[in-house]
């Protein structure tokens, strides 16, 4: 089932870069295979009767709710940008994380990162390392509330 | 469709202008990744959204799909890592006010 879902993925990848025709298909499947043959024991991902359920929710909920941060996140870049003094009181802040999945913590991350005003650093068991250009709030929940809030509630929903 | 994948196009380069702008003025390096990081991003989605208007086909549609996966996956990352780098490396700027992770493992 992993070798099959691994090899799927990696030729539909191939497939969209390359076009649909049947010299492609060819030798789309010829690589694919080869890379099934080499990747698969390093990757460790499950699929289950859920996942369907699953990427619908990360379609319709999260990916709308990202680009809206992204977008929030290039207008806050560009205010402080353009500001003659550069409105900056940065800091590095800790966050804990409920998600106990690599790729939950990966995207949890991800998602830090493109939001406005933080990057993440590190990920350390369960707490993720975050610069934030403008320290906010006095203790931590409320520092967490504002940087991960949005988006560790979504993901639970996906990955756990 | 033409004029709308060129308005997306332009203001993909303005994205762009205003993340070199970024990282040139920021003052520390933390923030001069995040600058880079989150207007390289939508710069290149914004640009690759007006060529697929443009090249309104099935064929390329597909592709740009793939390519924007692939950014949003690796430009966070990359990003992180160089922050990661850069921290271990010993550097801190001096107008961090709260430091967290110097402390870590004290619990």
């Amino acid at each position: 089932m992993k070798y099959f879902t691994t090899f799927v993925a990696l030729l539909l990848v191939y497939l969209l870069l390359a076009g649909f025709t049947v010299d492609e298909v060819i030798l789309g499947s010829i690589v694919s295979a080869i890379l099934t043959v080499l990747l698969t024991k390093y990757l460790n991902f499950k699929i289950d009767l859920k996942f369907p359920l699953r990427l619908l929710k990360f379609i319709l909920i999260y990916i709308p709710v990202f680009i809206w941060k992204l977008i929030l996140a290039n207008f806050d870049v560009a205010r402080r940008v353009l500001s003659p003094k550069i409105p900056v009181n940065p800091g590095i802040v800790k966050v804990k994380t409920n998600l106990k999945s690599d790729l939950g913590k990966l995207t949890l991350a991800n998602s830090i990162t493109l939001t406005p005003g933080t990057l993440s650093i590190d990920v350390l068991d369960e707490y993720i390392y975050v610069h934030t250009i403008d320290v906010k709030g006095s203790d931590g929940l409320e520092k967490e509330k504002n940087i991960s809030g949005p988006f560790e509630k979504i993901l639970e929903g996906v990955f756990e | 469709m033409t004029i709308a994948g060129y308005v997306f196009m332009i203001i993909g380069g303005l994205f762009f202008l205003l993340g070199g702008l970024g990282v040139l003025r920021m003052p520390d390096t933390f923030n001069r990744i995040q600058a880079g990081t989150k207007a390289t991003t939508l710069g290149a989605f914004s640009v690759l959204i007006g060529v697929g208007l443009v090249n309104f086909e099935w064929s390329w549609i597909a592709k740009i799909i793939i390519i924007i996966v692939f950014i949003v996956i690796s430009n966070p990352i990359g990003s992180s890592t160089i922050a990661k780098a850069t921290y271990y490396s010993k550097y801190k700027p001096d107008n961090l006010v709260q430091d967290d992770l110097e402390k870590r493992g004290d619990e």
